[in-house]
């Protein structure tokens, strides 16, 4: 690596390839629902698949707060690529500071050697897509573990180089004792059992699949998946996912100013009628900015204290972030078409918003606000603060 | 006379509001003196944007810029030289 460009940081790297690369590609992986090839080429040459992996085993050693960055550059020009982006880092977070035996410092070690492309299955079909409870179990036969899971949705499967599993811990156990399983490529078949064709996110190729693994008994994490997801899996996912709105609004926002500033330039001296829509805009915007940013600082700041990461108040405030930020998006990008007008209602055109508008819609549906809300209100019955 | 500058004077006549005609005005005349008020800068700034089809970045949007026609023209050459 040259010097100059070990001054650079992540996130600068990763905003020169979405501006030069992912931008360009954006409008034929959504027109195509088709996996983001360029975007994630690229980004591999920057070693960013390690984003979180340790500086001394040979990844960026980058804070949430930096991975967070780059995520929202990346939002800006492709929503599907930095949705990608986010869940794959979610996953590498979770192997970063959970995988302790040699099996995942060997993993972590591929990670940042051939920069695997890390997914999940979490929701089940007939649990009705709450994370925290599985039907599945992990059988253990002899050394090896066995699995089977029928996931209505697996984001970017058939691209991925492993998939992290939710399972009960052994077929005897209840529900809610869940294990992550490390299921690498060749030891997974996929049976598609549905299309992936959606309003928004399109890029992402999220189908259905029966998923069946049999592997090492070694690929399952030791920490039990409620442990993981209170300490890694909500901070980081809710974190990282505002961040991915974020750069969908940051785009809308952006779209809106130089609409305005065009109108204002042909008639200088009159306001255009946009220009006190767009303050209420900017107004949302900066809100939204500041509490995405502040919950990967947050996070940043206590991501070693486990009696904060565990606590009631805690996993509240990452789900207001969750809730917030996900319908701020919607605000401030259906209040940008509004400026913008029918010129953003077009599909074509330097200020087409179509994209924009559908991928704005996804995040208050995945993992949705009203099972969020509800978790919320459980916990607000024990909580004090 | 520089092409700029000729359309330079003419945005600055139609939306600078000054109290003095811009054709009595020499390159190094202070501005502001002359009677452009921050709200009129403003609008100088989006009729040149229009005329030279550029966007003045963010560095260049000081008080400094907008202080005599030498200084908007050098401005306005500055952008288009980086465009």
């Amino acid at each position: 690596m040259s010097t100059v460009a070990a001054e650079r940081t992540l996130s600068e790297r990763v905003a020169e390839i979405a501006r030069d690369v992912i931008g360009p590609a954006a409008a034929d992986v959504d027109a195509k629902a088709r996996f983001p090839h360029e975007a994630f080429a690229a980004l591999k040459e920057i070693g960013a698949m390690s984003a979180l992996v340790p500086v001394e085993e040979g990844g960026w050693g980058a804070s949430l707060a930096e991975v967070g960055r780059a995520t929202e550059e990346l939002g800006r020009y492709c929503a599907s690529t930095a949705m990608i982006f986010a869940m794959h880092q979610i996953q590498a977070a979770c192997l970063v500071r959970h995988g302790r035996s040699p099996v995942f410092a060997d993993l972590r070690r591929r990670l940042v050697e051939e920069q695997l492309l890390l997914a999940s299955a979490t929701t089940e079909l007939g649990i009705g897509g709450d994370v925290r409870t599985s039907s599945c179990a992990v059988e253990t036969v002899g050394d090896r573990y066995r699995l089977e899971k029928n996931a209505p949705v697996i984001s970017y499967a058939l691209h991925a180089d492993a998939i992290f599993v939710t399972a009960r811990a052994t077929p005897d156990s209840p529900p809610s004792d869940q294990v992550l399983t490390v299921c690498l490529k060749e030891d997974l078949q996929l049976e598609p059992t549905s299309e992936w064709d959606t309003l928004g996110f399109r890029g992402t190729c999220s189908p259905g699949f029966v998923l069946r693994s049999e592997g090492p008994l070694t690929h399952v994490l030791d920490d039990p998946y409620g442990d993981m997801s209170a300490r890694t899996m909500l901070p980081v996912s809710h974190s990282l996912w505002g961040h991915v709105w974020l750069g969908i609004a940051d785009a809308a926002v952006e779209t809106a100013r130089r609409f305005v500033r065009k109108a204002a330039r042909s008639k200088p001296g009159t306001t255009p009628p946009g220009a006190l829509r767009l303050v209420e805009v900017v107004t949302q915007h900066q809100q939204l900015a500041e509490l995405v940013h502040g919950a990967a600082a947050r996070f940043d700041s206590v991501a070693d204290d486990d009696d904060v990461l565990t606590s009631v108040g805690f996993a509240i405030a990452m789900n207001n972030v969750k809730l917030s930020a996900s319908t701020l998006v919607i605000d401030i990008v259906t209040k940008s078409l509004l400026v913008v007008g029918i010129a953003g209602y077009r599909e074509d055109g330097p200020f087409a918003m179509g994209r924009l508008v559908r991928d704005a819609y996804g995040g208050a549906l995945m993992v949705n606000n009203d099972r969020i809300a509800g978790n919320t209100a459980q916990l607000l019955l024990v909580h004090k603060d | 006379m520089s092409d700029t500058s000729t359309i330079v004077r003419t945005v600055l006549e139609e939306h600078g509001r000054l109290a003095v005609p811009v054709t009595g005005l020499d390159d190094a005349t202070d501005l502001y003196a002359a009677g452009l008020t921050s709200h009129a800068s403003v609008n100088v700034m989006l009729a040149l944007e229009d005329a030279f089809d550029v966007e003045f970045p963010e560095r260049l949007l000081k008080k400094a810029t907008f202080g005599s026609l030498g200084a908007i023209v050098e401005a306005v050459d500055e952008i288009r030289v980086d465009a």
